[in-house]
């Protein structure tokens, strides 16, 4: 990722921030053009409270370029409802379960070479609060 | 809207191919294509591709092909539906006879993937995936694959050991197959103990990265001759679910496919019981069983168990992947989606050699895109 596409998530990557439909109330996230409950266009901006659940996980062994391994990837679904997809940190693989609790916390997410900057994203942890 | 029939077949070997570009490859199964329809020329050329682009450095990829097999000034383009493209280019060949556009049509599916290192070939198939909410935070291909798998193990309660069928047929079946890139047999031992590539899948639940080309002449009625074994194509569909697998209600359940399938079956006034012979979209052990339920072969949950009692072998009610699939054919992506109908049309031509499932008379293929985010479906007649 260069950096004009790192300025345009920097909300969503950084503070989790989705939407809230105007029309329905539905929040989603990562952001869309349109809401996928009910279809309208305007929407509010919304950080999402970061906290969670795995909803599934992998262990990582052969990951694209720019990413070492091994890394554990996840499926979070978060307390609003929706899933996404993100990589779990602070865990070792054989702790991991589906349904275990965790929150957002901020990483580096990958390098992007000699044009690009550092990219700082959302990871997730087991749940240091309650 | 026309009867539309497939009356030219072209394959290549698939595999690593170091002598040969995507020019010859793919002038290879274009210019076999059109000598099986008996020398007819074409009025469009559809040209399937994924990651030429990514991989070759090569885009405007129909326009070199149409100069590469002699069919300058042929109205051509490339279609692009991730892993599923070889199925779209397919569609738009069929759309376009159909439509009353073109009498014959070219559909060919490319992939020249072997090239360069596996990491860069694992980010380049990661762009079928939202880039920036999946693949830009490492979940790989088959990472986002294994997620799908641990998650419909854990609703099921299945154990991965359960999936060995789906391989052990593939591979029995490519054993025999002239093009495919294995001939080798996998036991469900082997399959059990191969190395984790992103748990819970091994290497062995995942299609090879090669190197293929296929290509298929169709034609309207009007252009059909005597000397043609013409497949009917009575049913062509295409659906889509959200790129991301996050934003899905279910994350087990591939709504694109069921779509897709269920909109094909329609077109041609048939059912999943209908079907003789059929391709599905193996490209991991967990998309096979997904794939299989969505379509209607599988009632949720329950496919595991139909292919432990033997219904997707060769002798079973429905067999699969006759020529050894994805897994064991091989899957150049963007060439997989248009290798099924070929090999589909060879058994309802009775030309499937050692590989021919006994009195095949209709087929069904899908093809698919991301992780159930496109799915093409096609069902053939003879």
């Amino acid at each position: 990722m260069q950096t004009p596409g790192y300025y345009r998530v920097e909300g969503p990557y950084l503070r989790l921030q989705g939407q809230q439909c105007r029309r329905c109330n539905a929040k989603q996230f990562p952001p869309n053009p349109t809401c996928r409950s009910c279809g309208a266009t305007e929407f509010d901006s919304c950080n999402l409270s970061g906290v969670g659940v795995v909803a599934s996980f992998s262990e990582i062994n052969a990951p694209p370029a720019g990413f070492s391994y091994p890394f554990l990837a996840a499926l979070v679904t978060l307390a609003e409802g929706m899933t996404i997809a993100a990589q779990l940190t602070d865990i070792e693989p054989e702790d991991v379960k589906i349904g275990l609790a965790v929150e957002m916390t901020t990483r580096r997410i990958a390098e992007t070479g000699s044009e690009g900057c550092l990219i700082y994203g959302y990871k997730f942890r087991p749940r240091l609060t309650d | 809207m026309r009867d539309v029939f497939i009356v030219g077949l072209g394959l290549t070997k698939v595999g690593e191919h170091w002598g040969l570009g995507l020019r010859e490859l793919g002038a290879e199964a274009i210019l076999a294509a059109i000598r099986d329809a008996g020398e007819r020329r074409a009025d469009a050329l559809f040209v399937g591709n994924m990651l030429s682009g990514v991989l070759s450095g090569q885009e405007n990829l129909a326009t070199m092909l149409a100069d590469a097999t002699g069919l300058l000034p042929i109205e051509a383009v490339k279609i692009e539906a991730a892993c599923g493209s070889g199925g779209a280019a397919v569609r738009a060949a069929t759309i376009s006879v159909a439509a009353g556009a073109a009498e014959t049509a070219i559909a060919l599916g490319i992939e020249k993937m072997t090239d360069v290192s596996p990491d860069v070939v694992t980010a380049a198939l990661a762009t079928a995936s939202d880039h920036e909410y999946e693949a830009g935070f490492g979940l790989s291909f088959v990472g986002m694959a294994a997620l799908i798998m641990q998650r419909y193990m854990h609703e099921t309660g299945r154990t991965h050991d359960e999936f060995a069928p789906f391989i052990v047929q593939a591979h029995r079946n490519a054993m025999t197959s002239e093009h495919a890139m294995f001939h080798l047999a996998v036991s469900p031992e082997q399959f059990a103990r191969s190395p984790l590539v992103a748990s819970p899948m091994g290497l062995l639940d995942v299609a090879p990265v090669c190197d293929g080309a296929a290509a298929v002449l169709v034609c309207s009625r009007d252009a059909l001759r005597p000397h043609h074994k013409p497949i009917r194509i009575a049913g062509s569909a295409i659906a889509t679910d959200t790129i991301s697998l996050g934003a899905r209600k279910r994350m087990t359940f591939l709504q694109a496919s069921e779509t897709s399938a269920a909109k094909a079956f329609h077109q041609a006034r048939l059912a999943p019981g209908d079907i003789d012979v059929a391709e599905p979209h193996d490209a991991f052990t967990i998309m096979t069983a997904l794939t299989l339920e969505a379509s209607g072969f599988a009632k949720p949950g329950t496919v595991l168990d139909m292919a432990k009692a033997g219904a997707f072998a060769s002798d079973g009610d429905l067999p699969i992947c006759t020529f050894g699939g994805l897994k064991a054919r091989g899957h150049p992506v963007g060439a997989s989606g248009t290798y099924q109908i070929v090999e589909a049309c060879r058994q309802l031509r009775g030309d499937a050699g050692k590989n021919q499932i006994a009195g095949a008379k209709r087929a069904f293929a899908q093809s698919i895109g991301g992780h159930g985010a496109v799915a093409v479906s096609h069902i053939l007649e003879a």
